[in-house]
């Protein structure tokens, strides 16, 4: 049916169509309203047979999802930013274990200095910990790729974060089309644990391994990645037949036919992009898109082969390897291994900075004359941070960095964008 | 695509407003796309919120920073923060005020401005009378409404009952119905001094 509605909402709605039996969640912005709409689906009996538990920490939240999991039921909660920094030591034993549930990243800066604003350093942070990380791009397919998400975890024991921009999408009204029961039922069989804490038939989970098989385990969790490899492609395809849509996979390419310049990026950032490309395109450039969905895994093979005809890339980030660079970047670049590509990093977006249809125009336009540096910061204010700079070569006791470049910034609030 | 800021404070409902005028447009079968500006959303806190109205997928995510049309919630907040910054030229300009745009000060601002397209209405006023609480944020959705004719009445009537039920509804759509009366007629009033003056 289609609705025009909150993100958050959008997802709450998907994640009750999913049948999870227990909801563990703290609150923290922009995750907030999603858990918030699912607490009132329980309280309401419109979600049945499903245990919502307030915690007192995200740490709690998935040592919780952790338990239930275990104990065969499926398992859902959300965080962002901070919050899922304070539970990471539970989010690495929940991949480590082999436990399938799905959280939601409502994917936000972290500090210091504080920032309740979108960016993607929250879930990128994890780009190790074991998790598949899908990245939706619009509220559609946040809300289909949770569907997508509860098969694929449930199947391969594995979890999976589904990250979507804070506020960009969870706050944003637009259309979506919310499946049916019967749809969803169609598409997700009922959890069928690998593993589960039964008394009637004991098992301990979560046995010291030492040097003699840690090694295996380890691997274990890298091969059933390379299993999701395989498995989301064939997910996006099944739900395509259930549901008539076109969502999730590992890429998506647009215009990329005949393009000499390919941008790639994750997430929302790509509607505003695919919006320039039209515009260039227009205007006689050879430009194309490239979306990656799945970050982890990470498709190599595909982001090489959609690469293959192009002369050079640009990776457009809302993240920064502080010391190198791009996080993505990193990581295409690998894919792109001797392929004699000539890539740049473009790190944008940190800490909600719009990304405008204007300041990408220029920055693509310089990529197709190769008239870029290998890494550049969009919209950066020079003048700020040299000014900064200059405090704390003339000054030992300069003060608090942040602090004093606010106050270079002047006020905020009656400013528009 | 049409695409609308809305400015008012924390607590007089920009927000809702926003996501309300997309749910209006919804109902008529257009995309619509509402956020707000996030962040500083406290009480009596300048609050700016967004809206894009199209008749296909809307996929940019950038702020709205050259508007068709402008919605004031508040008044003062024409001394404190740029609100018609970047307002396409003859674009909609409607502000919840009982003053005109000559007492507010904006007299020479709009002089060369198609004026069918101005509208001031005691919006606040509205909703006292008619939800008992200052908020005139659904007014004001019926006066742009009848100003712009971008979206009808029947369109903002239903994203009230989509969001608000009960009294509240009532409230809402007698509040939104005279401001769409009060700005129809008031515009019909220009109309006819500017043939008069051509």
């Amino acid at each position: 049916m289609l609705k025009q509605c909150e993100g958050s909402h959008a997802v709450a709605e998907a994640v009750a169509l999913c049948r999870p039996e227990v909801i563990c969640a703290y609150p923290i912005s922009p995750q907030t309203h999603i858990v918030e709409g699912l607490g009132e689906m329980v309280k309401s009996g419109d979600l049945r047979d499903c245990e919502f538990i307030n915690v007192e920490s995200e740490f709690a939240a998935m040592s919780v999802a952790i338990g239930s999991s275990a104990a065969g039921a499926r398992s859902y909660t959300a965080t962002a930013s901070q919050g899922l920094l304070f539970m990471v030591e539970a989010v690495y034993n929940a991949s480590g274990l082999g436990l399938p549930i799905v959280m939601t990243v409502a994917n936000r800066a972290i500090g210091a200095p504080i920032n309740i604003w979108n960016d993607h350093s929250d879930s990128l942070s994890q780009r190790d910990c074991g998790w598949i990380q899908l990245f939706a791009e619009t509220n559609q397919e946040a809300l289909d790729l949770h569907i997508q998400a509860f098969k694929l975890a449930e199947e391969l024991s594995l979890p999976v974060m589904v990250c979507m921009d804070g506020f960009i999408l969870t706050h944003a009204y637009e259309r979506v089309d919310i499946p049916t029961q019967e749809q969803v039922d169609a598409f997700l069989p009922p959890y069928e644990p690998r593993q589960v804490l039964d008394p009637a038939e004991p098992v301990s989970i979560g046995a010291m391994v030492g040097p003699e098989a840690f090694m295996e385990v380890r691997y274990l969790a890298h091969a059933k990645q390379m299993q999701a490899l395989e498995r989301i492609p064939q997910l996006a395809e099944e739900f395509h037949k259930v549901f008539g849509r076109t969502t999730g996979g590992l890429i998506h390419t647009y215009r990329a036919d005949d393009a000499e310049t390919m941008v790639i990026a994750m997430g929302s950032v790509l509607g505003t992009i695919k919006d320039t490309v039209d515009e260039m395109r227009a205007a006689g450039h050879k430009i194309g898109v490239l979306g990656i969905t799945s970050f982890r895994p990470f498709p190599l093979t595909e982001v090489a082969a959609a690469l293959k005809h192009c002369k050079r890339f640009l990776v457009l980030e809302k993240s920064l390897a502080v010391g190198i660079g791009g996080i993505v970047a990193t990581n295409v670049r690998m894919a792109v291994t001797g392929m004699g590509l000539k890539g740049y990093t473009v790190v944008a977006g940190l800490g909600g900075r719009a990304i405008t249809v204007k300041s990408l125009t220029t920055l693509f336009e310089k990529a197709g004359r190769d008239d870029l540096e290998l890494l550049t910061f969009l919209d950066l204010d020079w003048k700020v941070v040299n000014r900064q700079l200059e405090r704390e070569r003339q000054t030992r006791r300069s003060g608090p960095a942040a602090e004093s470049m606010l106050r270079d910034v002047g006020t905020v609030a009656s400013k528009i964008a | 695509m049409f695409q609308v800021r809305i400015h008012g404070r924390g607590g007089q409902g920009v927000v809702t407003a926003a996501e309300m005028l997309s749910v209006a447009a919804f109902e008529e079968g257009r995309h619509a796309q509402a956020f707000p500006s996030f962040g500083s959303e406290r009480m009596g806190a300048p609050v700016v919120a967004f809206c894009r109205i199209a008749d296909k997928e809307i996929r940019l995510r950038e702020p709205i920073m050259e508007p068709d049309a402008i919605i004031i919630q508040d008044p003062t907040l024409l001394h404190q923060v740029d609100v018609f910054a970047g307002l396409k030229k003859d674009g909609y300009i409607l502000i919840n005020t009982s003053k005109s745009f000559d007492q507010l000060g904006l007299g020479d601002f709009v002089r060369d401005w198609r004026h069918e397209r101005l509208c001031t209405v005691p919006a606040m006023e509205l909703a006292l009378k008619h939800v008992g609480r200052p908020v005139p944020n659904v007014p004001l959705l019926g006066g742009f409404a009848a100003v712009s004719k971008v979206i009808r009445l029947e369109s903002v009537v239903m994203a009230i009952n989509d969001k608000f039920s009960g009294k509240v509804a009532l409230g809402n759509v007698a509040g939104a119905t005279e401001a769409y009366n009060f700005v129809r007629v008031k515009m019909e009033e220009t109309r006819r001094q500017e043939a008069a003056h051509a």
